[in-house]
């Protein structure tokens, strides 16, 4: 120790500390090792959580019967298990159609989720209108709005007919910005 | 020679100091004559308390799966001992929860407490009111029911209207392409684990904040706040008031004890709320209705125009949320009493009579029509018993055209549209054909529905529907056709 430390304690404190380079160097240092560790951990828990917009399986085709079920003129409510379903969905599994025949190969497949808020639409073949039983929707027998808060017709699935049997592309819920 | 009870206490309050820490607390000083305003707070803790231990009893035995949920809460409901009850306590203390922040927050308000010192507090109790809807919602879903999966539907149908990443929000809250398994275990992560967590994380501060400023004094008229001189007319209250500990403590305490038993009154006496019909998406006959809190929001949603709705879903929220976490910013300072503050207590009133109308309405529903009116409810016999042949035929038509779903007779049927009790004092024959054939208003065309004879009789049909001797309304077009 040397005389002049000996006599100032304030002195001597100081230069017990590290010198001010390698105490900033520390300093940044937790903070680049705390952003590295944290983005480590946290990348993957939020990567896990949107998961489901990355991993966007597209619709499959799900067969519907063969066509001959499907009366021409004539509207049916046809159910099938969701193609992208889960093995632990239960009934919530199973979703329902509008199977419209029109004639020949020509059909159209509504979505049953009203284009509103997405309550199922009810068929009256008596009047040939869908009926909304939440705000009160009304679509007509080709799916065109009728009357109510829908800002547009009712969602179709895309149909096509193979060896004579209905098939549609099915799987998303349907929403105003992504319809089918 | 202290007594033994006595030195264990010592020994342990050595380490913990808790009577260092905590009896400060307890004993704080709040200003004199705070009355009973100031109970809601404490008893809004204590639902959520209650909503713990019941929340975590029924998490014992629910099961969080799309495939056994619905099991799972049946099983509560009809073998697992007091499992009823504990259901029952959880919504009725969720529904008290709501009802009692509300009231809280409108005190708070009133008595204008949110002003300088004490932003931070309504801060984060704005948070915490939007974590209890949160919860509220989302338990809403975990009665993996017909209203759930619906439900979860509607609320799909909200986001996904959101500009640009509409559908992939619609996806992460589903979990996966469509409402399934992945959609209720997202559903309980939130319900169990992260609302809550983030509830506590806000109560903390919000408690320690309540603690570190101190109960606010009753409001007086003529009394405004002032950053500069508040803090010295704050310390001059305190130093006349009394400990928290045990007058105040004590009212607290009562008013949450009363709470809890008009919950467990009110659980015995209506029991739980359902589950109502399964979550199977082909029962289609479903008719979705939200829990009460929800109600004003179905109402609103139904009566906005339709050009306007996406907007009013997507920046109402934001704004109202917006408006409450800055009023402490525009309002911060000034009088507190109400009777010094019209607007305030005007925006109040306005806002509870408007979510009482809206409830009710929604409650009500007139807009839905009634599904099943066509088949169920029939023409009444008096209109019936005067008609002719084609009257007739054109009443079978008005039936079974399910005009009844929307069209009631002698207020019996649904009441979207107009009652037509009376239709044929207001139209004209010409009008009645006009409107039947191209609609307007909320009503469809039924020009491509009905064949020229079916219109026909349905309009001597309607053209019935008036008083006897009253004479028949006549049109411009009417007129014309005479001429």
């Amino acid at each position: 120790m040397s005389e002049h430390e000996s006599r100032s304690p304030k002195a001597s404190g100081a230069a017990a500390e590290s010198p001010p380079n390698r105490r900033s160097a520390l300093g940044w240092l937790s903070v680049a090792l705390g952003a590295l560790a944290t983005t480590a951990a946290g990348v993957p828990v939020v990567g896990y959580l949107l998961s489901p917009i990355l991993r966007t399986p597209g619709d499959r085709w799900v067969d519907l019967g063969p066509v001959e079920e499907y009366p021409e003129k004539q509207t049916r409510l046809v159910d099938f298990v969701d193609p992208l379903h889960r093995p632990w969905d239960g009934q919530s599994e199973r979703l329902a159609a509008y199977v419209r025949h029109d004639e020949g190969e020509k059909f159209q497949v509504f979505m049953v989720n009203c284009t509103h808020l997405g309550c199922p639409v009810s068929w009256f073949p008596q009047s040939g209108l869908f009926l909304c039983p939440c705000h009160g929707g009304v679509y007509y027998q080709d799916g065109q709005r009728a009357s109510g808060p829908p800002p547009r017709g009712l969602y179709s699935y895309d149909s096509r007919v193979v060896d004579g049997r209905l098939q549609i592309r099915a799987g998303r819920l349907p929403t105003l910005q992504q319809p089918g | 020679m202290p007594s033994r009870t006595q030195r264990i206490i010592d020994w342990f309050d050595l380490r913990l100091g808790i009577r260092t820490a905590v009896l400060p607390i307890l004993t704080h000083p709040v200003p004199r004559g705070l009355g009973w305003y100031y109970v809601f707070g404490s008893a809004t803790l204590t639902m959520f308390m209650m909503q713990i231990v019941t929340g975590i009893c029924l998490a014992v035995v629910y099961v969080p799966a799309a495939s056994d949920a619905y099991t799972s809460l049946e099983y509560l409901n009809n073998e697992q001992p007091l499992g009823w009850l504990l259901r029952a306590v959880h919504y009725w203390s969720a529904t008290g929860m709501v009802v009692l922040i509300s009231l809280h927050a409108t005190r708070v308000f009133l008595m204008g407490a949110f002003k300088y010192p004490r932003e931070l507090t309504w801060i984060l109790g704005v948070f915490l009111l939007l974590l209890t809807l949160g919860l509220a919602f989302t338990g809403q879903v975990l009665r993996w029911d017909q209203d759930a999966y619906w439900g979860v539907g509607v609320g799909a149908a909200m986001v996904g209207r959101v500009p640009f990443i509409g559908p992939a929000l619609v996806h992460v809250l589903l979990g996966g392409p469509n409402i399934g398994g992945e959609t209720l275990s997202r559903f309980f992560g939130l319900h169990v684990f992260v609302l809550p967590g983030l509830t506590i994380l806000l109560l903390v501060p919000h408690l320690y904040l309540v603690v570190r400023q101190g109960i606010s004094s009753r409001p007086a008229p003529g009394k405004p706040v002032d950053p500069k001189t508040y803090e010295a007319e704050y310390e001059k209250e305190i130093a006349a008031g009394e400990p928290f500990y045990p007058y105040d403590f004590a009212k607290d305490a009562i008013f949450s004890a009363i709470c809890v038993l008009v919950i467990f009154a009110l659980a015995i006496s209506f029991g739980p709320k359902g589950p109502s019909e399964p979550p199977d998406p082909t029962l289609i006959e479903a008719e979705p209705r939200p829990d009460w809190y929800f109600l004003p929001l179905f109402a609103l949603l139904a009566l906005s125009p339709p050009e306007m709705e996406t907007a009013i879903i997507l920046t109402l929220p934001v704004v109202a949320v917006a408006i409450l976490l800055l009023l402490p910013f525009f309002a911060g300072k000034g009088e507190r009493h109400p009777r010094r503050r019209p607007v305030a207590v005007l925006v109040v009133l306005l806002l509870f009579l408007t979510l009482g109308v809206l409830g009710w309405l929604g409650n009500v529903a007139p807009w839905s029509p009634e599904m099943f009116a066509w088949s169920g409810t029939p023409i009444p016999v008096h209109i019936v018993e005067r008609l002719t042949p084609e009257q007739l035929q054109g009443a079978a038509v008005f039936q079974n055209k399910t005009c009844r779903n929307c069209h009631s007779l002698d207020g019996q049927g649904g009441k979207r549209g107009p009652d037509l009790t009376l239709v044929a004092t207001r139209l004209s024959h010409s009008e009645l054909i006009r409107q039947v054939i191209q609609g307007g208003g909320n009503m469809p065309a039924y020009g491509k529905q009905l064949s020229p004879a079916e219109v026909e009789a349905l309009v001597s049909f309607l053209g019935t529907l008036r008083r006897e001797g009253e004479p028949l309304p006549r049109s411009p077009a009417a007129d014309e056709t005479k001429n």
